[in-house]
Formats: C-alpha cells, structure tokens, sequence
C-alpha cells in the first residue's frame, strides 16, 4: 500500500505527550528487566538496592545508574552484552586510543530498528522511494555508513554507497545516477562545491540535487546556510551516536528548528553535567539518553558528553517528539574533527614519544575557507640542531605520526621553549576558533 | 680548525630577537657577526661571538632553545673572486655546503660554513692551505 502520508511511522510519530509517556513507561520497565542479564547492571542495581519493581513511571529513570564510555570500555569486548553472542549479527567499535576500544552489539532486531530510524528521518525532510540517495560517508567502523545504507534502503530508494573521498567520482555519480540526496559530514561537502566549481559543475543546473543530511561534525547555524546555499538544497542536521545505533537519534524536520529525538525509541534527559540533576528547559545540560529498544547492548543513562538544551515538545510539523538544540559542546574534552572524534591525549601520546619536544603543546581548530583544521604547537625541549633539513624533518616525522594517530593531518608548529601559554594550574591543551557552537 | 656558533631556536615574531639581544649585552659579550635565516613559522638566529661558552650557558639559563656547534671560518682577501676560488675547491672535492655567510672584518673576508663532511672539508683546507679560523685566534682579529 503506498503510504501518501507525511509520516512514515504516523502510529508513532505523531503520538500525543502523554502517549509518549505511557509507551516510554512499559518500554523502560522491559528494558530494566533486559538489563538483569547484564552482570555490569546486575551489580549497579545491588549497590543502589533498586530492583527492576521500582520502575513504573518516565520519570523513575532518574533512580537508574548513570553508564559512561568509561564502562563501555572496563567492559570491554563483550561485557554489556544483555543477549547470548550467537543473537549478534554485527559490531561497531569506536577507536581504542584512549584505552580499551568500546563495542556496541546489535541482533538483527537491533539492525532493523535502527534502519527504521534512519528510514523515518529521511522520509520526515521529504524523501521517497523514487529518489536517489549517494551516502558519501565513511563506512566500515563509522556507522554514518551502514546506518545510512540500511535506512535509506529501507525507505526503499536507490542506495549509492559512494564512501568519503574521490570528489570526482562522487560528482560523476550525482550526475550519472541523478542523486537527489546526500548524505556527509559539512565540511565534506563544502570539498564536493569546491570541486563541483573546478568542474564547471552547476549543482542548480547540472544536478537533481534535492536535499543534504549533514551531521557528525559540529557546525554553526551560519555554516549549514552556507552549505545551502552553495548546492541549493535544503541541509538537515541529523544526529546519532554508536552507543546508540549510529544516526538516526535525532533529526531536524523541514522546519529546521532543532532536532526531533525519537522518544519512542529514547529517554532523553538534560543535566548538569556536575550535578548530574535535571535542568529546566531551555537551560543548556549534558544530554543523557536511554535505550527503549535495544537487544544486544540497552544502555541506561548513557552520559553523551554532548552539550545541549531543550527547544520543546511540539512542532508544527505534528511531531511531539522533543526538539532539541545542535550540539553547542562536549562535557569532556573530545574534539570533533571533519567527522573524526579525537581527544587531546591521543595528540599528547605521539609528542611524548618524540625525545627532542617538550611538555608544553596546544591544540588550535580553526574554519578556513569551510575547512576545519587542526594545528599542533609544540615547544621544543633541548635545541638539539643548528640544521633547518633536521628541524624540518622533524616536523614532517610529527605530522606522519599524528596522522597515523588521530586519521587527520594537522598543521605542526615548533616552537621554542617557553613561548605557549601555561595557564593558572591545569595547562590550556585546546582552543577552539571554529565557530561551531554558537 | 673550527669556531663555535651559537644558534637560536627563535619563533618569527616581534620582539624575539630583542630578547636573545639582551642576554648577550647585559654579560658584555661582543657579537662579531649573526645572521637570521626563517621560515614562515621560526627562524634560526645564528651567532659567532667573543665568548660563546659562557653566551650559550647564560641563553640555556634564560630558556632559550640554543643549541652551540662547530663552524668552518675562513679568511679570504677582500678581492672579485676569492669565495668563488673557495667553494670551487669544495665543490670538486664534491664537499656539500649546509649553509654559508660571509662579512668583513678589518679589510678581509670571513665565510662561514658548515658542512656534513667535516673531515673532507678539513682536508680541502690544508690541501689548499686556505687561511682558517680557530676558536683561539677569533679574539684577536
């Protein structure tokens, strides 16, 4: 039967707030009780002396135990998982650089609900069967990829996984193929315009270009209307995570205010990130988020380190869902960049292995020309050549080094001893110029 | 057959030099001759002084990054030709030049230079009995 609707899961997405509650009621109890398979959850429930019974209403999620990335990782590989490995059909793992990687698990239940998120975001900004969608993400690891392909698929349009990178090829495909949706992170599409005006490609005439999901990677409000208006497409902010699937979380509607978070499928909650209690709305809080849906891996209370406020719980569009603000930091000190999740340990792992530098560093980001950029200053310990060929080789040696690290090649600066600035106790490690959180 | 020289691990900016400068003239010690090369990012300030053991002891004690090496110095007459003459002999000898400068010093020429092949290079001076420079006599020019 084809759906003429501008839902496609009207059941769900269009649920009054109290409808919301009521299924987020019986979701949380089912998952509480999932979580009893979990010998992590198990112990955590012992120790606050709360048993799956105590769970009865949304708002009881707050007598649940926080989980952070640190217990992903102490978990590590298959600890948090609630069902039998033999039910698993796929894992995604993040990057294991600052200690143990983290796995998240999925059964093909999980695979498919998760492609039904995707599915419904992409339908919610407009898409349909007959369209094309090129996903020009990262795969592998990076579930930007998978979780695209899968949902897009499931939305039933022609599906092209053309992968980051070749920006030739990516454009010959938009043009062959007649794409008329793509997904990448922002700075990535900037590259594609670049290349398109190198072309003499014409995304207005040359191409059917229709719609973008740009997401990732932080970016401002100022730089998504540039990315629109660039192709002269429509870009939609899409939000997800691995701990949670991959995208598909949180997506903007064709009202661009803010990011519906699918409720059927979370809790979401704002806190202090120092006090861990709610915050008002409005009030910008560390987003939490806890599975509803999940079989290999529900996590409760998950800390996103992402920073955020609540918009609201209603939409002209006829959503519910609550909206929410991009993301306008991080809790921790992760860095975003061009879609690579990147902490300042790692960059500070690398300098510390090469004897000729100092203690000192700092991490700048800055936007040039739409592309975000990295540059390492480092003091150097000992001058230790009179030779510009050794200095530079070493320069060259560092940059080689952090790249193998962190996939991203930064800018490298020597500098002399003494010259960075050390401020007032904890040393200042990253600044941040890119205007992505405002 | 060698004088000391100081070089300074210097960032390119404003007032960087001033510093290293100071250090010198607050002991007293005689600058006979420096030069800045750079990049876009740090340059090397590279000095040949009076007494260039107690310049890099003080420059390390104020957290300077200065690091202190041995140079080829020669004399050369202040005539058309001479450093040509010179970097012939070298060049044949197939002796590579990592960096060279050059300035007057009452009437007759230094070039300084350094070179990877050190020992090549102290045998293409005596070979050509060119007119060396050493720690000891560089006071007393």
């Amino acid at each position: 039967m084809e759906n003429n609707s501008q839902y496609l899961h009207p059941q769900y997405e269009t649920m009054s707030r109290e409808e919301i509650s009521k299924l987020q009621a019986e979701r949380l109890q089912a998952t509480v009780k999932h979580c009893m398979n979990v010998p992590f959850y198990q112990q955590k429930f012992k120790e606050m002396g709360i048993t799956p019974d105590d769970i009865k209403t949304v708002d009881d999620v707050r007598k649940l135990p926080f989980t952070t990335k640190q217990d992903l990782r102490e978990s590590y590989p298959f600890g948090m998982a609630a069902v039998p490995l033999r039910d698993c059909v796929r894992l995604h793992s993040s990057s294991g650089t600052t200690g143990n990687p983290t796995v998240i698990l999925h059964t093909k239940r999980d695979l498919d609900e998760w492609a039904n998120q995707v599915a419904r975001n992409l339908w919610m900004v407009g898409l349909r069967p007959d369209d094309v969608f090129q996903n020009s993400s990262g795969y592998g690891m990076f579930t930007g990829g998978l979780g695209f392909q899968y949902g897009a698929e499931k939305l039933g349009m022609l599906t092209v996984p053309a992968a980051a990178g070749n920006s030739l090829r990516q454009i010959k495909f938009i043009k062959d193929f007649g794409t008329t949706a793509i997904h990448a992170v922002p700075s990535y599409v900037t590259r594609l315009y670049e290349v398109m005006q190198e072309q003499g490609v014409d995304p207005r005439r040359d191409t059917k270009l229709k719609m973008l999901a740009i997401g990732a990677e932080p970016h401002s409000e100022e730089q998504r209307k540039r990315i629109e208006e660039m192709l002269g497409v429509k870009a939609y902010n899409s939000f997800g995570m691995s701990e949670m699937c991959g995208p598909g979380v949180g997506f903007e509607c064709q009202e661009q205010n803010g990011l519906h978070f699918w409720e059927d499928y979370y809790i979401v909650e704002i806190v202090d990130p120092e006090t861990l209690q709610p915050v008002p709305d409005g009030e910008i809080g560390e987003l939490v988020l806890t599975t509803l849906c999940r079989e290999a891996m529900p996590l409760l209370r998950y800390r996103t380190r992402d920073l955020t406020r609540v918009l609201g719980r209603s939409c002209p569009c006829g959503r519910n869902h609550i909206r929410l603000d991009r993301m306008r930091g991080r809790s921790d000190d992760m860095m975003v960049l061009r879609g690579v999740n990147i902490f300042p340990i790692q960059i500070e792992k690398i300098l510390m292995n090469f004897k000729e530098l100092g203690n000192n560093y700092l991490i700048t980001l800055t936007t040039d020309n739409d592309n975000d950029n990295m540059t390492v200053e480092v003091e150097l310990a000992e001058m230790f050549t009179d030779d510009y060929a050794r200095l530079q080789q070493l320069n060259k040696d560092i940059t080689r080094a952090l790249k193998d690290e962190i996939l991203l090649t930064p800018r490298v600066k020597l500098v002399p001893r003494g010259t960075l600035p050390v401020s007032e106790g904890k040393a200042v490690r990253v600044v941040d110029k890119r205007k992505v959180y405002q | 057959m060698t004088i000391h020289q100081l070089s300074v691990f210097i960032e390119n900016k404003a007032g960087r030099l001033v510093k290293v400068l100071n250090v010198l003239k607050q002991a007293g010690i005689q600058i006979i001759a420096s030069t800045v090369s750079d990049t876009v990012e740090y340059g090397l300030y590279r000095i040949i002084c009076d007494k260039p053991s107690q310049a890099y002891r003080l420059l390390r004690e104020q957290g300077i990054s200065v690091t202190m090496n041995d140079v080829f110095a020669l004399q050369i007459d202040n005539t058309p030709g001479q450093a040509a003459k010179v970097f012939e002999a070298f060049g044949s000898a197939d002796v590579n030049i990592s960096y060279m400068y050059s300035f007057l010093l009452k009437d007759k020429g230094i070039i300084v230079f350094r070179t990877g092949d050190t020992d090549k290079a102290r045998e293409v001076i005596s070979l050509n009995k060119m007119h060396f420079i050493s720690e000891e006599n560089l006071s007393e020019l």
